[in-house]
């Protein structure tokens, strides 16, 4: 289960997503998150669908490792199902017990659903195509307005990009020490969730410790190969607006329209 | 090219109060004198203080006492600091815990990066270094895809884009198997054959350092021993009692001659061992 998170893991393949600037993509995986929370009807969701299908599709990601991601947080959406469709106020449709389903909760669950499977797919899209380098670069550059107030943009980018870089080997460490407690008897299973949450412990104790381990490790690695802060520091992949990153600009330019468009629509349900 | 004189480096522990509890000499009285170009072996047990030896190497750590110079500059002095890191590249046990960058080349691209070196000439120094240790198909994958050796062919190329006068590496194949282990020493010997790039390398394997110029065996801080690999390994008793293993090969030619075959000293391959049996008895 620990090995499905597919958030920070990039997907080698040549497509022009990939290309694509990453101030670009970071852009535009805001804007469509923003868009998201804008639509007010199934036909705007369809639009996004739509939108997102046809990205995927120049991508050349396949679209199993977006599900990937999602499995991770199949739990959480749930949740927000349930509590949507019990808990919203309106016209009853169903009722037993103490429980009614509203229609308007039925409404609001389904949308719910779409939109945090969209969010979470457009987003896990932007890691999936861009190495985490390239991502921390354009944040750099997106974020660079801020130095002006004494905000340490090239550090918070340096350290989100080894975060990044570190997801997958901490997961793989976190698979092998699960291993090594079950082979001496620990027990992940049974119990009430206090008693699950409390075998966690001989679990992160020494993932921690390692990772402390390594850090320390990683810094030594980074100094002896002169990295001093951000300053005098040249880049080797510097970024470049292109033709491609303009006809991106326009393309989201003309989705967010259709999606205040389709605010406009009143449908019967 | 590296020069120690009277180096010393104390370990200080303290406990909770910050009282000192016990002081340990990591590094005891070293002095040693490296030319450049020199294939130099560092071996010893483990705590015997080789790593933190070569800690000084490239001025992570500062000597308590004595001094080291790397290419005629004092580590312990500030403004040289930069130089002496570019000058002595520094390659670690850990591949996964020196690998910077999400992609090969990026990764390679780190130590020029940081030295301000202008974009295109660090494109060619990646490409140039990622040849030189036999990685450049790779460039564009990921480190997590590649094998153990792979990856720390990778960390050494990430040093040799940054174009030193010499290489340490701090048991650069404890963590890898054998067949990784050899793609490592031989991108290393290539480097000391080719490049001419002055290697210190630092291993408790000793199959590894038959190929050295130079031997310094370590125990508890102090070089105990140093001379060519050959008049190293003919002190078979005395390497056993500084708890190092001899090579098979060696230990083998070293018990012949002790019943009686006049086998000469400090056999180190198999080749040689059978070139003169066979030179006795063939």
């Amino acid at each position: 289960m620990i090995r499905d998170i597919t958030l920070g893991q990039y997907y080698q393949a040549d497509s022009v997503i990939h290309r694509m600037d990453p101030r670009t993509k970071i852009v535009g995986t805001i804007a469509f998150i923003v868009s998201l929370f804008l639509i007010k009807n199934i036909i705007g969701y369809a639009a996004a669908a739509v939108f997102l299908a046809a990205v995927i599709l120049i991508s050349k990601v396949p679209f199993r490792y977006m599900v990937k991601g999602m499995k991770a947080v199949v739990f959480l959406l749930l949740i927000t199902v349930v509590f949507n469709m019990f808990l919203t106020p309106g016209e009853v449709l169903v009722s037993f017990w103490k429980f009614r389903i509203t229609k308007e909760g039925l409404r609001q669950a389904v949308f719910m659903a779409l939109r945090l499977s969209f969010l979470i797919i457009g987003s896990s899209l932007m890691t999936l195509t861009t190495t985490p380098n390239n991502l921390t670069d354009g944040l750099e550059k997106l974020m660079k307005p801020l130095k002006i107030l004494r905000v340490p943009v090239h550090e918070i980018a340096m350290i989100m990009s080894i975060a990044l870089r570190f997801i997958p080997i901490l997961l793989d460490e976190t698979d092998k020490i699960m291993k090594a407690q079950l082979a001496r008897g620990a027990d992940f299973e049974s119990g009430n969730l206090i008693k699950k949450a409390k075998s966690m412990v001989p679990i992160l104790v020494p993932l921690f410790i390692s990772a402390f381990r390594r850090a320390n490790d990683l810094a030594m690695a980074m100094e002896a190969r002169c990295y001093r802060g951000g300053e005098h520091r040249t880049k080797m992949k510097p970024l470049r607006y292109r033709g491609r990153d303009l006809t991106a600009y326009l393309t989201l330019a003309a989705f967010v329209a259709v999606i205040v468009m389709t605010r406009r629509i009143i449908l019967p349900f | 090219m590296m020069k120690a004189e009277r180096l010393a480096f104390e370990y200080i522990r303290r406990d909770e109060e910050g009282n000192v509890e016990g002081i340990t000499r990591a590094v005891d009285d070293v002095d040693f004198d490296i030319a450049k170009g020199e294939f130099i072996a560092i071996l010893g047990h483990n705590g015997s203080g080789k790593s933190t030896l070569a800690k000084h190497m490239n001025a992570i750590l500062y000597p308590t006492e004595g001094t080291i110079y790397v290419d005629g500059k004092n580590t312990a002095d500030e403004q040289y600091l930069w130089d002496i890191r570019q000058n002595a590249g520094m390659v670690f046990q850990n591949p996964d815990n020196q690998i910077i960058g999400q992609i090969v080349e990026e990764d390679v691209g780190f130590g020029p990066e940081n030295m301000g070196v202008p974009t295109k000439e660090i494109w060619e120094r990646v490409n140039e270094s990622l040849k030189a240790v036999g990685m450049y198909e790779y460039r564009k994958a990921s480190p997590n895809k590649l094998s153990g050796g792979q990856k720390q062919r990778v960390s050494i190329a990430g040093v040799i884009a940054m174009h030193p006068q010499c290489i340490i590496l701090d048991e650069p194949t404890a963590m890898l198997d054998p067949s990784g282990r050899k793609e490592v020493l031989r991108a290393v010997r290539a480097l000391n054959d080719v490049e001419k790039i002055t290697i210190i390398l630092i291993t408790h394997y000793m199959e590894e350092v038959i190929h050295a110029d130079r031997v310094f065996v370590m125990d508890k801080g102090r070089i105990e021993m140093q001379g060519t690999p050959e008049e190293i390994f003919s002190e078979v008793e005395r390497l056993k009692e500084l708890r190092l293993d001899v090579p098979q090969v060696t230990l083998l030619a070293y018990e012949l001659q002790k019943k009686g075959i006049p086998l000469p000293k400090g056999i180190l391959t198999t080749e040689q061992l059978v070139r003169e049996m066979t030179r006795l008895y063939g």
